[in-house]
């Protein structure tokens, strides 16, 4: 157990790019970052110039590394913290973070079993970092993602998974395209189904860890599905996120 | 003041008009937040053990639980993922009420350990659960609650962070020395006061 407080470090934005039209990532450089496992958050703090200031958590979307950090931040109305990250900060700019948070929805290297990853829409931002995770450290544990998103223009990191998907090391991915998908796609647009999750056993077998991340109907239907199929509850793990969220 | 985020703060979240504890906002809704699958638990089977130092185990079931006094209590919600809620309305039993229902004898205990379905564990101070700061809440809104968020019924402490209102609560462990629970073995705070900003383990 950590004994001392985590410190706030101060972080820089090194880059940004809008990944769908509301959706952008931050890579922060961020002198002292310790690194982090796949699937935890950092806090982040943003302060005016009057001294007010806001907090919010995200998760992280990078693999581990020291030093720096990528953040995946979907813009939600209302939001004063996600509408600064996605519309206002940019290269140069500076905000602090906190972290690694979060021990629970964690994904590490050394384990082996077979993992169901279910992400709806920005939920994909910690399941992202446990594929990276996984090509990063060169793992052969089956992986597959099934990612739920309301049409194609809301995939977040297409190419990147795109690549991951074709590049052979053992990762299939399914989307599901709640509102409408592409011309020739086999799937009839719609909610996630008993069928979508039979097919990521079909792929991978028997998933030792499943991790679902997204909206919390879409983890509860989600989770229910699996459920269904007889998966066990203690494999399942959640990350959920209200209608809100800063 | 440390770091200035550059053009932030020219637009900023309602705060209420009251005061938030530090590092809040303020949210209308009422986000669910659990580590795995919302436990579906029928009232016919629900049953909550105490377990007290000596080892004596003493069980309520929904019946016996209904039966108990019960208050309607308006109450600040604080979660450690930075939302507050203002304004929330319960019923339930208050925790002394049911332990003293339940208990003989004065308990000799500090500590408890909080049991749910589905695992979760909790852990508080006894005082912490006393007095009328905590309520087994079964009611949310004048509406029985619903099992995701922690229904048929769960532990309400509003004045601790919500991760020790623990849902789907089944069991209080009485204990002498402090057992971590779930979240507190994973990081955060022992105790968890929001006004002292208590979220992570060392805080």
């Amino acid at each position: 157990m950590r004994r001392t407080s985590t410190p706030w470090l101060r972080a820089r934005v090194a880059s940004a790019w809008l990944e769908t039209r509301t959706a952008r990532t931050l890579v922060l450089d961020v002198p002292g970052w310790p690194g982090h496992d796949a699937g935890q958050h950092l806090d982040v703090r943003l302060t005016a110039e009057d001294g007010y200031q806001a907090q919010r958590s995200y998760s992280i979307a990078s693999a581990s590394a020291t030093d720096r950090v990528e953040l995946t931040v979907q813009k939600v109305p209302r939001g004063e913290v996600s509408s600064y990250l996605v519309d206002v900060a940019r290269e140069g700019d500076e905000l602090e973070v906190r972290g690694p948070v979060g021990g629970w929805f964690r994904w590490t290297p050394d384990d082996e079993r077979a993992v169901s990853l279910v992400a709806g829409g920005s939920g994909v931002v910690p399941v992202m970092a446990m594929l990276r995770a996984r090509q990063q450290a060169g793992s052969t544990a089956p992986f597959h993602l099934l990612y739920s998103t309301r049409t194609p223009d809301h995939v977040i990191y297409a190419d990147e998974l795109y690549r991951i998907a074709t590049s052979g090391t053992g990762v299939e991915i399914a989307y599901v395209f709640t509102r409408g998908g592409l011309p020739d796609d086999v799937r009839a647009p719609g909610r996630l189904t008993a069928a979508d999750v039979a097919a990521v056993e079909a792929s991978i077998g028997r998933p030792g860890r499943v991790f679902v991340c997204g909206p919390n109907p879409f983890v509860e239907t989600a989770t229910r599905l699996f459920l269904d199929a007889g998966h066990p509850a203690s494999i399942v793990r959640t990350e959920r996120f209200g209608p809100t969220g800063g | 003041m440390g770091v200035v985020s550059r053009g932030f703060g020219s637009r900023r979240d309602d705060d209420g008009g009251r005061p938030l504890p530090p590092g809040q906002y303020l949210t209308e809704d009422f986000p669910v937040l659990s580590a795995g699958p919302t436990q579906v638990v029928d009232t016919d089977r629900w049953r909550l053990d105490v377990r007290d130092v000596d080892g004596s185990t003493h069980s309520i079931d929904w019946a016996g639980l209904m039966a108990l006094p019960s208050e309607e209590v308006t109450v600040d919600l604080h979660c450690v993922t930075r939302w507050s809620k203002h304004d929330t309305t319960w019923r339930g039993v208050s925790v002394e009420v049911l332990l003293d229902s339940l208990l003989e004898e004065e308990t000799e205990a500090e500590f408890a350990l909080v049991r749910c379905y589905g695992d979760y564990t909790t852990n508080l101070p006894l005082e912490d659960l006393l007095d009328g700061k905590a309520w087994i809440a079964y009611e949310y809104d004048g509406d029985e609650l619903r099992a995701e968020h922690g229904g048929p019924a769960r532990l309400l402490v509003p004045h601790l962070y919500l991760w020790k209102s623990a849902k789907w609560v089944n069991g209080i462990e009485l204990r002498q020395d402090d057992e971590p629970g779930f979240w507190e073995t994973l990081g955060y705070h022992e105790y968890g006061d929001p006004w002292l900003e208590q979220r992570y383990s060392g805080d």
